[in-house]
């Protein structure tokens, strides 16, 4: 332990005088600092929200914020319409973009010969850039009048934003995956191949289960975006802070979500007031959720590596 | 007489434009070790992935000739990839157990192959593979556990083993023993020598002395051709050719 010391310690201590030395320690304090510059961030935002949205918990009764009525004007500050909103969406996105996710990745990774993986790979990176907005707009315009046309009494419903949503989800999907499937070793396919099985086979049975850890990683991030996107889902999913009825139907109710409820109310609020404090007391819930998934998603990365012997 | 298990004649090779095999004709006989010496980039793995066609994955290869496995071009349009690579098995250089457990790792290709899906049938088939590629004592405790931490040599046979599950008639080893220390070289050596009995085995291999001590023919590749191919005894102690005699006397290659 002490040599250790003496080895950590003497190197900076005799050649900081040099001039390349100093050079060495500027550059290493300013990563440094960029480094514990995210830990800070991270911690100062979940501080003031904490400062600014605590009241609500404390003035608001449980019972109330676990109540079904969202009507600030008359502090009813019942946050379940809003996480039902929320859970219905980002779960209607979350079935539409995996299994699509998935098979796109699949496709352009393993399938694809060289030249539509060419063309195929662009048109992916460019739907990862579209504004979230863009894409809200593009729903509000054209599927909304779709899903009405099919019978929903509006087209501004839940499956709208979860469609909105998924296609948003996908790109963060297909590429993370793509990426997982590609650092499978071509010794495994080589293997599978080898003893006779078909393509599909070898893909399903072998490169699946290797790439799992980074596929669940790839979920859990497209998870990520879609549970935190405010903009596009405000437009298309009408925005009624109601519960709404179990089954298959509530898909095709409007609903509103956590963060369209703190975008479309913010603007309007007393900083201060009750109503405020709620709002960034949903920012924690918000925060929390999102905090959970990531662990998550660690955790489950974490058993991954142990189980495949350290390789990623 | 010994029957030729596999006949190839006139058998090129291409990457491109690059002839990667010449006019190769090389017997396999039935039930007997054939080992495939030469530099390396000689062409001697090219020409073992031939043999089950392996280098149909890369995009740019071609074949002419023929590869005759029982008499039956395995070129020809009807014959199945799947069907041929159960019949030709491969162990390769890099020991590739599937990251699955050492049970899932042999149980693969019965199940692939509709052999046995589970129960006592599969069962029988993963003792008995694991038994024929000497392994089964090693590891009969602990079937469950990930075969990706197994030692090496460990890792090598349960890739024969995971090869003779499925049945096949002919196995080939590619450099089965480069990432091998002595003892385990040793072990997979030996056990080559049971498994002849059984199936016609094709090793390349960098290791003169693996050659001479394990195989009962030996070819030497030399830029794509095929130089001598002899009864390994002769091949080593009376060669032919001058190429092959400086080749295995070290003073060329």
């Amino acid at each position: 332990m002490a040599a250790q010391t003496n080895l950590n310690s003497m190197p900076p201590q005799d050649e900081a005088t040099t001039p390349t030395n100093w050079r060495e320690l500027v550059i290493e304090n300013l990563i440094r600092l960029a480094g514990i510059s995210a830990v800070l961030i991270i911690t100062m935002i979940f501080l003031f929200l904490l400062r600014e949205g605590f009241p609500a918990f404390v003035e608001v009764p449980l019972s109330d914020l676990f109540s079904s009525r969202w009507y600030p004007i008359e502090d009813k500050f019942g946050l379940l319409p809003l996480l039902a909103g929320s859970l219905i969406v980002t779960v209607g996105a979350v079935v539409i973009a995996v299994p699509l996710g998935l098979t796109t990745a699949i496709y352009l990774g393993e399938i694809a010969p060289p030249w539509q993986r060419e063309i195929l790979k662009p048109f992916i990176e460019v739907l990862a850039g579209i504004p979230s907005i863009v894409l809200g707009f593009f729903g509000w315009v054209a599927l909304a009048p779709l899903i009405q046309s099919m019978g929903a009494p509006s087209g501004l419903t839940a499956f709208t934003g979860s469609l909105i949503l998924a296609y948003m989800a996908l790109p963060t999907i297909i590429s993370i995956t793509e990426d997982a499937l590609y650092a499978v070793p071509k010794e495994y396919r080589d293997g599978a191949l080898a003893i006779g099985a078909t393509q599909w086979q070898t893909i399903w049975r072998v490169v699946l289960p290797a790439a799992r850890s980074g596929i669940v990683i790839a979920v859990m991030l497209g998870i990520g975006r879609a549970i935190g996107e405010t903009m596009a889902v405000m437009l298309v999913t009408g925005n009624a802070a109601n519960i709404p009825d179990l089954g298959f139907g509530a898909l095709f109710q409007p609903v509103r979500t956590m963060t369209a409820t703190i975008a479309a109310e913010m603007g309007e609020v007393a900083q201060g007031s009750l109503h405020y404090s709620v709002l960034f007391g949903i920012g924690i819930v918000l925060f929390i959720i999102t905090f959970a998934i990531n662990s998550l998603a660690t955790y489950f990365v974490g058993g991954g590596k142990r189980r495949r012997g350290g390789q990623i | 007489m010994i029957k030729n298990k596999i006949d190839v004649e006139g058998f090129n090779f291409y990457y491109g434009n690059f002839q990667a095999l010449k006019n190769l004709n090389v017997p396999i006989r039935e039930h007997q070790i054939t080992a495939l010496i030469g530099p390396s980039g000689c062409g001697k793995s090219t020409f073992l992935r031939s043999l089950n066609r392996m280098n149909d994955t890369i995009a740019s290869a071609r074949a002419e000739g023929k590869v005759l496995l029982n008499g039956k071009n395995v070129y020809d349009p009807d014959v199945d990839v799947v069907e041929l690579r159960q019949r030709v098995g491969m162990v390769f250089q890099r020991p590739n157990p599937f990251p699955q457990s050492i049970y899932n790792n042999v149980a693969f290709g019965p199940r692939v192959l509709g052999m046995a899906q589970k129960g006592t049938d599969l069962d029988n088939i993963v003792e008995a593979s694991l038994k024929e590629a000497a392994l089964w004592d090693e590891v009969k405790d602990r079937l469950n556990h990930l075969a990706t931490d197994l030692n090496p040599g460990q890792q090598q046979r349960l890739c024969i083993a995971r090869a003779v599950a499925v049945r096949p008639e002919v196995i080939l080893m590619d450099e089965p023993c480069s990432a091998l220390d002595p003892v385990a070289t040793l072990s997979v050596e030996e056990l080559m020598r049971e498994l002849s009995d059984e199936y016609t085995i094709v090793i390349v291999t960098h290791n003169m002395q693996q050659a001479a001590r394990a195989s009962d023919w030996t070819g030497f590749f030399w830029l794509g051709e095929l130089v001598e191919f002899a009864p390994t005894g002769e091949l080593f102690t009376n060669p032919k050719q001058e190429l092959t005699e400086s080749y295995i006397t070290g003073r060329q290659g």
